[in-house]
């Protein structure tokens, strides 16, 4: 019984306390990645087949001319390899939204939620965990895209790293603020269909947009307003050692927005109270 | 908000911040609705600390509502919830650190090892590595599972896998334990294991346990006793008096008086 009389005054929570839950968080989802082995392969081989096959038989229909940040004439892989980059992000990021709602739908979500620290950081660390493992299939396609002879500046692989940081938050906040609307694992196909596809197509990822342009003005307008166009181009800027900043503000922007978007969504105030109980009887 | 018969708190008359005066789980007026379909209405009730409270209600009578607002899962529309006097709403931090919890479906990660899901809730918790991988063996050992601590969870049984939960709910030593319907879908000897355990926490450790079931034969007439049947409080108190006065002879028929329930042959409701 004496137990019950001790530790009483509120204690806060230190700087070593958030940094636990920051790694303990990222650890745990990189042992769920190794674990899903399945999901690396198929993370892996969705851009190689587009690298491999589609730009091999393209590269004979559109030609690219010099725009920046390229210096010289390059061949249609080299073009398309940072949209696949921010395809693998993109991808990555919808799935960990996807395992947010199985996890919301199984219970494990709860695990996280009872955290006693402040949700908004349990989410970001979720995000940041997202990302780190986005980032690992990241560098594991560019090093297979290196022996394709797709070889950007040596300093280019380190240079691309806040870049890819960023859109992988981006595209996480994104796949998080969707995960909050989706009531069932069901649900989710559609919304891929209806977000990772037209994100992806209308977006500067396989074709320059000044190529958009010709054939339809609106489209190419469509282009321009999608967040995804603009993560490709920090990314293909960020290879070369250059910064876009119209692309970095959007990003950086709608990353904000996003994550805000999320954080507010997974309110117990505002979000989930809404829906009914999340498993188990009323 | 409290009616006329709330329990009569032992602690009640302490004045000042004595620490043993404030309950486990205080649940003040606490409604809550789903759109237009309440789940709870103006229920309140405690649970003190080194006490078993049994919830008791049939499916869909609120439980996991209440469970769902305690742990913070859902916010409370009206109402008040405290743990050890940290309202759940304006000090949240203070008040889950103080609680474990036990949800109704399974939350471990199956493809990770035991040890690994206990490491991952203490981290959660800032625990920092080595105090982690100091308590999960401690307590893998008190629920007899430290052989298994680097298997898969997807390996153990459904009793081992409670225990495994009611251990993780344990390692940031909280002082209030929720458990919602533990023993569902285990067999008895799983079950008796289980109950014993968590009676223990209670009589050794001093924690305060509120466990919610279905099952009439999971409480002992020392037990407090909460009823709860279609959102409302239908009665609350220590068990012997609250079958007295509902005018039984046990609980089966108490509960069956009180709420006009259909009571199932072989103790469950």
């Amino acid at each position: 019984m004496s137990s019950i009389t001790t530790r009483e005054t509120p204690r806060g929570f230190s700087v070593q306390d958030y940094l636990t839950c920051l790694t303990g968080i990222i650890w745990r989802e990189g042992l769920r990645f190794l674990h899903q082995r399945e999901r690396f392969v198929s993370a892996l081989v969705r851009p190689l087949v587009w690298l491999f096959i589609f730009a091999a038989g393209f590269r004979q229909v559109l030609g690219i001319s010099i725009i920046p940040p390229y210096e010289t004439y390059i061949l249609y892989e080299v073009y398309i390899a940072p949209g696949l980059m921010a395809m693998i992000q993109l991808f990555n990021g919808m799935q960990s939204s996807l395992s947010m709602v199985y996890d919301r739908e199984m219970g494990n979500m709860r695990t996280l939620l009872v955290s006693p620290l402040p949700r908004g950081f349990l989410l970001f660390c979720k995000l940041l965990a997202g990302t780190a493992v986005s980032l690992l299939q990241v560098y594991a396609f560019l090093l297979i895209a290196w022996l394709w002879d797709i070889t950007p500046p040596p300093q280019g692989y380190l240079t691309v790293l806040p870049a890819l940081i960023l859109s992988g938050l981006m595209l996480g906040s994104l796949g998080m603020l969707i995960s909050s609307g989706i009531k069932q694992l069901e649900n989710f196909a559609g919304v891929m269909n209806f977000v990772i596809f037209p994100m992806f197509f209308a977006s500067s990822a396989l074709y320059p947009l000044w190529r958009v342009q010709e054939g339809s003005p609106y489209l190419y307008y469509l282009c321009e307003a999608n967040p995804f166009t603009h993560a490709v181009e920090l990314i293909r800027f960020a290879l070369y050692g250059q910064i876009n900043w119209i692309s970095l503000t959007v990003v950086a922007s709608c990353t904000i927005v996003f994550m805000v978007g999320a954080i507010l969504a997974y309110d117990p105030s505002r979000g989930l109270a809404r829906r009914g109980p999340a498993g188990g009887e009323g | 908000m409290t009616s006329p018969a709330q329990i009569a708190e032992p602690h009640d008359a302490a004045p000042g911040p004595d620490p043993a005066a404030v309950p486990a789980l205080a649940i003040e007026g606490v409604s809550h609705a789903y759109g237009p379909r309440r789940a709870l209405m103006d229920v309140s009730f405690n649970v003190q600390p080194a006490s078993f409270t049994a919830l008791l209600g049939l499916n869909g009578a609120g439980k996991s509502t209440l469970f769902s607002l305690v742990t913070r899962l859902f916010g409370i529309q009206s109402g008040r919830v405290a743990i050890f006097g940290h309202d759940i709403s304006k000090s949240p931090g203070e008040a889950l650190r103080l609680l474990g919890v036990v949800f109704q479906p399974r939350t471990l990660d199956l493809d990770l090892s035991l040890t690994q899901n206990l490491l991952y809730h203490a981290a959660l918790h800032g625990i920092s590595r080595r105090e982690a991988a100091a308590r999960s063996a401690e307590l893998l050992g008190r629920i007899g599972l430290e052989e298994r601590a680097g298997s898969k969870v997807r390996d153990l049984s459904g009793g081992q896998m409670r225990r495994l939960e009611i251990a993780r709910a344990l390692l940031h030593r909280p002082r209030l334990l929720l458990l919602d319907e533990p023993t569902v879908g285990l067999d008895v000897k799983a079950r008796a294991d289980i109950i014993s355990h968590v009676r223990q926490l209670v009589t050794e450790q001093g924690i305060g346990v509120l466990w919610a079931t279905h099952l009439f034969d999971e409480i002992n007439a020392g037990d407090d006793l909460v009823v709860l049947h279609q959102g409302k409080v239908l009665a609350k108190g220590p068990m012997s008096r609250v079958v007295a006065e509902a005018g039984a002879q046990d609980v089966n028929t108490a509960f069956m008086r009180l709420t006009g329930a259909q009571v199932m042959p072989g103790g469950g409701a």
